[in-house]
């Protein structure tokens, strides 16, 4: 079967997950942001990649935060920016997705950008498109349900290159919910595809998927064994909803076992950088000493998605 | 029903109840089986059939088939050699009123293809509160009760379920999966539901269920037949029960003889069923089951149209269009199995009708004349055109399969000739 983000010439015509991709292609995307993030130091952020084309970001589930990161990118590469909140349109009259798809591509979208709850659906867009001959139209997945998120998956590979420069030698714990983390996915494919030395899944039972150590992860419960001579941790963000059930008693007690502070911290090796896709929840998984600390690269985390986001854009317009 | 007197000469007979593969000429009359080998004293066929190169065999029995429209489905089923199908309560309304089930036997007789064989609900509305009026709808044609795909969540209403109708001695079929560890779920809770971000339904799901069913059923008596099981340690409980020496039976879907969770590729709705495509060891331990006898095979038939299955993956309606593809699957597993013609196909003739408890299957003297005739070795192409049914998905599509159904014959009448 062929990977559906790739043509029959093994380029990419749209980002749905990191899964499947190929070293270079992702090396490729890395080098590409690299040079757009001097664009965003100049006067003018502004390059003409895609003038003249339409970006339509389709948000069938509220992220204020995501959306804006992709318009920025979008705009700087001198796209027109349509943005649809379709989970308070459309959708609420009945109509389906590929409904709302055929739509957007009567108006002559070039790329879509969406989001939506459901695992799969940027695939199903994609599949549709290619039923309709219209391979010309792009997808970027920007989250979908808890199966991917890749563009996140690589402004942190960008942001752990950028400090780390190789990953070959890295080891890398990913701490907290990772049975519903899309981020978590996407870094463990990015990560086992780049040759990171070693990648742990942190967390209790609850919170990991079954089988997730067939992704090529080792499972580690106890935070403070797994944060040992590490050189990158990623903390995931708890949700609210889960943070008093079935899955945990209590986001105190969650905290006190899996809450990255500094003394856990002091655990990983010195250099050791810390990561989060925001946004935090300060005192549940990560102590604001940490996430105000000087091996935080939060913040970074943001600027690099923006050059990030402009390079998947670029790449997929000119294939 | 028309009774011409019919020959059907040169053929392989097949026929699993009677322990018969032999070349032998079927000689029909009044809509019964009048002989076989040698033409009955005085016999005159009005119809002489050519079955040169193909196999004979019963009509084949469907455990499970849901009908949606009756008569595109129905026809569907002859096409595809079916000649009784059992039909789950899940209808829309559920059957779970006489009226409902008279005016089903009613409608399918008027349309005079496959016999239909309803199941009734076993509680009102397939709720799992109050129990249906099961002696009412036996009296109007149903020949078990069932909760199709729903759970009774309650246990002490499924073992009054049960009391009831071992009072009456009427079968209960039971899809075992535990409503709280099924939740949300949409695929096996294995490496690729992780990996695809979907919830996944355990295996302890169907095994705890299975657990229950067989322990109540043990406890009341209850003639129990449990469907569609999908998982190894499901079989291995039914193993250990009938081992034990309790009458229990089961069957599996075609398609889970062959598929598994890796079928789902990039989200394939088309893989997407109910109970889910499991691991390969689990298909592995099905195949061996249907292999060795413990458990007979259903198509689980369910026509889902596009608009239930262009939608992401767990949104989409599980279920595949199927009735027509039991036969070349069947043989397609018999083949892969090196199991001879007359042990798979008594898995889809004899065995269901058995567990059915229905006159069916059998092709001696006497019997109605519900005859399948196909060539094993012509292949054909699965594509919407080429299915009969108003369901057009399944994960076959596109596939060449072969066995290819030729006749048809329902109480000796001619109803599907391809």
């Amino acid at each position: 079967m062929r990977n559906p983000q790739l043509n029959a010439n093994g380029a990419l015509t749209h980002l749905l997950s990191i899964e499947g991709l190929p070293r270079e292609v992702i090396t490729h995307i890395l080098d590409t942001a690299s040079s757009f993030l001097k664009v965003s130091h100049r006067e003018v952020k502004k390059v003409p990649l895609l003038r003249g084309k339409s970006v339509f970001n389709v948000f069938f589930e509220n992220s204020t935060r995501t959306r804006t990161t992709f318009e920025i990118a979008a705009k700087r590469l001198s796209a027109d920016v349509i943005n649809l909140d379709v989970t308070r349109s459309s959708t609420a009259k009945g109509e389906t997705l590929l409904d709302t798809v055929d739509n957007l591509v009567a108006m002559h979208a070039d790329m879509f950008v969406v989001r939506h709850a459901a695992s799969g659906a940027p695939h199903l867009i994609a599949d549709h498109l290619r039923r309709l001959g219209r391979e010309d139209v792009h997808v970027v997945n920007a989250g979908d349900g808890r199966h991917a998120h890749p563009t996140q998956g690589l402004l942190d590979m960008y942001t752990i290159r950028h400090y780390k420069q190789e990953f070959t030698n890295l080891v890398v714990a990913i701490v907290g919910d990772i049975l519903h983390s899309r981020v978590a996915r996407s870094d463990i494919h990015a990560l086992t595809t780049l040759g990171a030395a070693e990648v742990r899944a942190v967390g209790p039972q609850t919170l990991l998927p079954t089988a997730i150590e067939k992704m090529g992860v080792r499972v580690c419960h106890d935070l403070r064994s797994a944060i040992r001579d590490c050189d990158v941790v990623i903390m995931l963000r708890l949700q609210n909803e889960r943070m008093n059930g079935a899955l945990l008693p209590s986001a105190r007690e969650y905290f006190r076992c899996y809450g990255l502070t500094p003394a856990v911290l002091a655990l990983a090796r010195p250099d050791a950088i810390v990561m989060h896709p925001g946004p935090m929840n300060r005192g549940v998984e990560i102590d604001s000493d940490v996430a105000d600390g000087p091996q935080a690269v939060i913040l970074p985390q943001v600027t690099f998605g923006i050059a990030v986001r402009m390079a998947v854009m670029g790449i997929l317009a000119g294939n | 029903m028309g009774e011409a007197a019919l020959q059907i000469r040169n053929g392989r007979l097949v026929d699993p109840a009677n322990g018969v593969d032999a070349p032998l000429d079927l000689f029909i009359s009044g809509g019964r089986v009048a002989a076989i080998g040698q033409p009955p004293a005085g016999f005159t066929a009005q119809r002489v059939i050519d079955a040169s190169g193909l196999i004979v065999c019963p009509g084949l029995v469907d455990l499970s088939a849901r009908l949606g429209a009756i008569e595109p489905e129905l026809a569907a089923a002859v096409a595809g050699g079916v000649t009784s199908l059992a039909c789950p309560p899940d209808s829309k309304p559920p059957l779970d009123e006489p009226g409902l089930v008279e005016r089903l036997v009613r409608r399918s007789a008027t349309v005079g293809l496959a016999r239909v064989h309803p199941i009734g609900a076993l509680t009102e509305q397939l709720a799992g509160e109050r129990l249906a009026e099961m002696n009412s709808l036996a009296r109007a044609g149903c020949i078990a009760f069932s909760q199709a795909k729903r759970a009774i969540v309650d246990t002490q209403i499924l073992l009054r379920a049960m009391q009831y109708a071992a009072t009456f001695g009427y079968a209960v079929r039971l899809r075992p999966q535990d409503d709280f560890l099924a939740r949300d779920g949409v695929a096996h809770d294995g490496e690729v539901a992780s990996r695809l971000g979907l919830t996944g339904i355990p295996v302890v799901a169907e095994s705890i269920a299975t657990a229950t069913a067989l322990q109540l059923a043990a406890h009341t008596g209850v003639r129990l037949h449990l469907s569609r099981l999908s998982s190894a340690a499901a079989i291995d409980l039914v193993r250990a029960a009938r081992d034990a020496g309790m009458r229990v039976s089961c069957d599996v879907a075609v398609h889970h003889l062959h598929l598994s969770e890796m079928d789902i590729g990039f989200f394939d709705s088309n893989a997407r069923f109910d109970p889910p495509l499991r691991s390969a060891s689990d298909r592995d331990a099905l195949r061996s089951a249907v292999a060795d006898g413990l458990a007979a095979i259903c198509s689980d038939h369910t026509p889902v149209d596009a608009d239930g299955k262009q939608l992401p993956f767990a949104e989409a309606l599980p279920g595949a269009t199927a009735v027509e593809l039991l036969l070349p699957l069947t043989l397609l597993w018999a083949t892969q199995s090196r199991l001879p013609l007359l042990q798979a196909l008594a898995r889809i003739t004899s065995d269901a009708a058995a567990i059915l408890g229905i006159a069916a299957g059998s092709l001696a003297v006497g019997e109605a004349a519900d005859v399948c005739v196909f060539d094993p070795d012509e292949s054909w192409r699965v594509t919407p055109e080429s299915l009969r049914s108003q369901g057009k998905h399944t994960p076959y599509l596109g596939y060449e399969l072969s066995g290819r159904v030729r006749l048809t014959l329902v109480g000796g009448k001619v109803v599907f000739e391809g």
